[in-house]
């Protein structure tokens, strides 16, 4: 087939489109086998396995041998595509299954995630995007060797690039997992191998030209997905088709009810299992403005350092193309974010209103232990019922489940039919599978494009670098898998960890490399040591050491400390050494003007 | 030589002028808004159905992003543009 080769990217909105209206009729067909009776399992199987099938077609199609192909896609991918490509790269499981879970119990604090990561994508346009994609790099550590040179600056690249993703990406092959074993009902330990086969199918032949039109695919599926049952929700409440303009009721709403069900005064009940939360946290009430802000400003420095979402826009065939890229990436995010916190409020309503036929709250317990959803999600010890009073009654603090299956399991709280969970599974598998691939590719770049070809084998043939590309990426993929199932934190935690390790290690050299001549080789080394060594050093000692956490500064947000650490560091040590040398001011000259040619040239 | 050293002095001031106002942008509303989300709230609590407070952090902060951004592109493109630095694509 000669879809992916010649005038393909001419024909993209016609392939794209194509696409979308094929995904769209199976969904139909699945719903037109689900009336004739096919099974809810069957469904489930189905989406999940005939989405997989397409990324890996697409993967298999989009096979390359050529250098530029396999690290930048061939600087060929059109502003509006790797909008789409970055926003499912961007997307992970944790955005997908577990922010509107976070909203749901989190109320208001918790939507600093959401600012947090749309306002980044403000700060990749302004300060780093356009400035990295003239340089003309492959991977970040490439933008930090060359411009600070030597061979240590690159070697600490590539250690934070490497810490940084390696805890994205184990959370990622954590949420395929959960995903898969669900709706393939399969042990949770063959869910993860079975969703790092699918993810390596995508990412190992063709690289970045085959990561970015798997990501496409997956931001199509992932979005509709996400929209489809909110949609449906919201007209079944009554409340029309743009829920997102409109749920300012529903929330005004639940601040009603939860002063009817006695929020305020009743403490979560004890003995739950870990992992589960009541609702105990009032949905719109402001909470603590100090938490709120730290929050979003690392996950606001840590979206603009995640090298896996810098490398997309090395993508665009021009600097102009690039920050238009960033544009489109922020919008198509949007259409997420906006509307988690409308599902987050319509399944809360769902729950708490006694008017509607799905509330449960203030109905008998024996009642709500009836309905299939609660016990089949109790089974699995995601959810629990305490009658703490023994009232027979079920109170607002006597139900427990845990934040990131609220997506998942969303369709069946509002009584929606099978084919819309089978829908957001795939959707949730696609969005874990985009990351996934976008983080191990980053990883697997790094290592052997800066580590192997850059500092210990310079001579190697193109033939020999892919090798080496693609064997790293099969390591590294599987140690993912192996520490994924240890399940060692929840999704969540380790998702933000990423973001602070990167903020810590990375954003300084990165923004001052471009925007201050005078930052040099001594000051980037010291900021890279000093800020993820102190960031890291404060996360284990609040985590493991005992120590007291300061100011409220917790193991989401240790970037607080890192940062701050790097920035000084990078200016104090850069001063009191020797400028850099007139070459390298010009190459900074050089790469603040869109005009010219690149500063690294192709296939280096 | 020297009308290509000053067309990029002009360019280069021209283009941290707009970082600047766009990163103002993004602190007021990254930051500045949400530190004053309770008096906020209690300030307009029916705004169009939400608490202000709540609807900036559920919403308006991320459509201001979204307007922020295209308009930054724009803005970018014709700083580019008047100094003579537009590639051909």
């Amino acid at each position: 087939m000669a879809i992916i080769k010649g005038d393909f990217i001419d024909n993209l909105p016609k392939v794209y489109l194509m696409y979308t209206g094929g995904f769209l009729g199976f969904v139909l067909l699945m719903a037109i086998f689900e009336q004739m009776g096919m099974g809810s399992d069957t469904i489930g199987i189905l989406f999940v396995a005939f989405t997989i099938a397409i990324y890996a077609g697409i993967g298999w199609l989009s096979r390359t041998m050529a250098v530029d192909a396999y690290y930048v896609a061939g600087r060929q991918v059109p502003a509006v595509f790797n909008g789409m490509a970055t926003a499912a790269d961007w997307m992970s499981g944790a955005s997908f299954v577990a922010m509107a879970g976070g909203i749901y119990f989190g109320g208001h604090g918790y939507l600093a995630f959401v600012v947090g990561w749309t306002g980044g994508y403000i700060l990749v346009a302004s300060l780093m995007a356009p400035y990295l994609r003239k340089f003309g790099c492959y991977t970040v550590p490439d933008f930090i060797g060359t411009r600070y040179g030597g061979n240590l600056p690159r070697f600490l690249g590539v250690v934070i690039l490497a810490v940084a993703s390696f805890t994205y990406v184990t959370a990622q092959i954590n949420a395929t997992g959960t995903i898969a074993s669900r709706a393939l009902q399969i042990p949770f330990e063959v869910g993860v191998w079975f969703g790092l086969s699918g993810i390596l199918l995508c990412s190992m032949l063709g690289g970045m030209r085959a990561v970015t039109w798997t990501q496409v695919a997956q931001y199509i599926v992932l979005i509709i997905a996400y929209l489809v049952p909110v949609i449906w929700m919201s007209n079944k409440q009554g409340f029309g088709m743009i829920p997102q303009l409109v749920y300012g009721d529903a929330v005004q709403r639940i601040t009603e009810l939860e002063l009817l069900h006695g929020m305020g005064t009743l403490d979560p009940v004890a003995g739950a299992k870990a992992g589960l939360k009541a609702l105990s946290v009032p949905f719109a009430a402001a909470g603590d403005s100090w938490q709120f802000v730290t929050l979003v400003f690392c996950m606001m420095t840590g979206t603009a350092s995640l090298p896996h979402i810098l490398m997309r826009y090395f993508t665009t065939p021009s600097v102009k193309a690039a920050r238009q890229s960033v544009a489109w990436s922020l919008l198509f995010i949007f259409f997420l974010y906006f509307t988690a916190p409308a599902l987050a409020t319509f399944t809360k309503l769902q729950i708490l209103d006694p008017n509607l036929a799905t509330g449960i709250i203030g109905k008998s317990i024996a009642d709500v232990q009836a309905l299939d959803w609660i016990q089949k999600w109790s089974n699995v010890g995601f959810l629990q019922i305490i009658d703490a009073n023994a009232d027979g009654i079920l109170q607002l603090n006597e139900f427990f489940m845990r934040g990131d299956i609220v997506v998942l399991a969303t369709p069946e709280i509002a009584g929606l039919p099978y084919v819309i969970s089978g829908l957001v599974a795939a959707g949730g598998m696609a969005a874990a599978m985009s990351t996934a691939d976008g983080l191990l590719l980053a990883i697997a770049n790094a290592l052997s494009h800066d580590l192997y070809y850059k500092i210990i084998d310079p001579k190697a043939d193109t033939k020999h670098r892919l090798l080496v590309a693609r064997g790293l990426l099969l390591v590294i993929g599987a140690g993912a898998a192996i520490v994924a199932s240890m399940k060692l934190t929840s999704i969540l935690g380790a998702v933000a960890w990423a973001f602070d390790f990167a903020a810590s290690g990375l954003f300084v050299p990165i923004v001052l490399g471009i925007w201050w001549k005078r930052a040099n080789r001594q000051g980037a080394i010291a900021a890279m040591i000093g800020g993820f060594g102190v960031g890291t050093w404060y996360l284990y000692m609040i985590k493991w050491g005992g120590m007291d956490i300061w100011f409220g500064i917790n193991d989401l947000r240790f970037a607080i400390i890192g940062m701050p650490v790097s920035l000084f560091l990078m200016v104090v040590v850069s001063l009191m050494t020797e400028e850099p040398d007139a070459e390298t001011q010009a190459m900074v000259d050089e790469i603040r003007i869109p005009t010219g040619e690149t500063v690294l040239k192709a296939a280096h | 030589m020297n009308t290509d050293t000053s067309r990029r002095e002009e360019h280069w001031q021209r283009t941290r002028k707009l970082m600047f106002i766009t990163l103002t942008i993004w602190f007021i509303f990254s930051f500045v808004v949400h530190w004053f989300a309770a008096p906020l709230n209690a300030m307009a609590p029916d705004f169009f159905g939400w608490p202000f407070g709540f609807y900036m952090a559920a919403q308006g902060s991320e459509i201001i992003f979204v307007v922020t951004l295209f308009w930054f592109v724009r803005a970018q493109h014709a700083i580019d543009k008047d100094c003579g630095f537009t590639e051909e694509d």
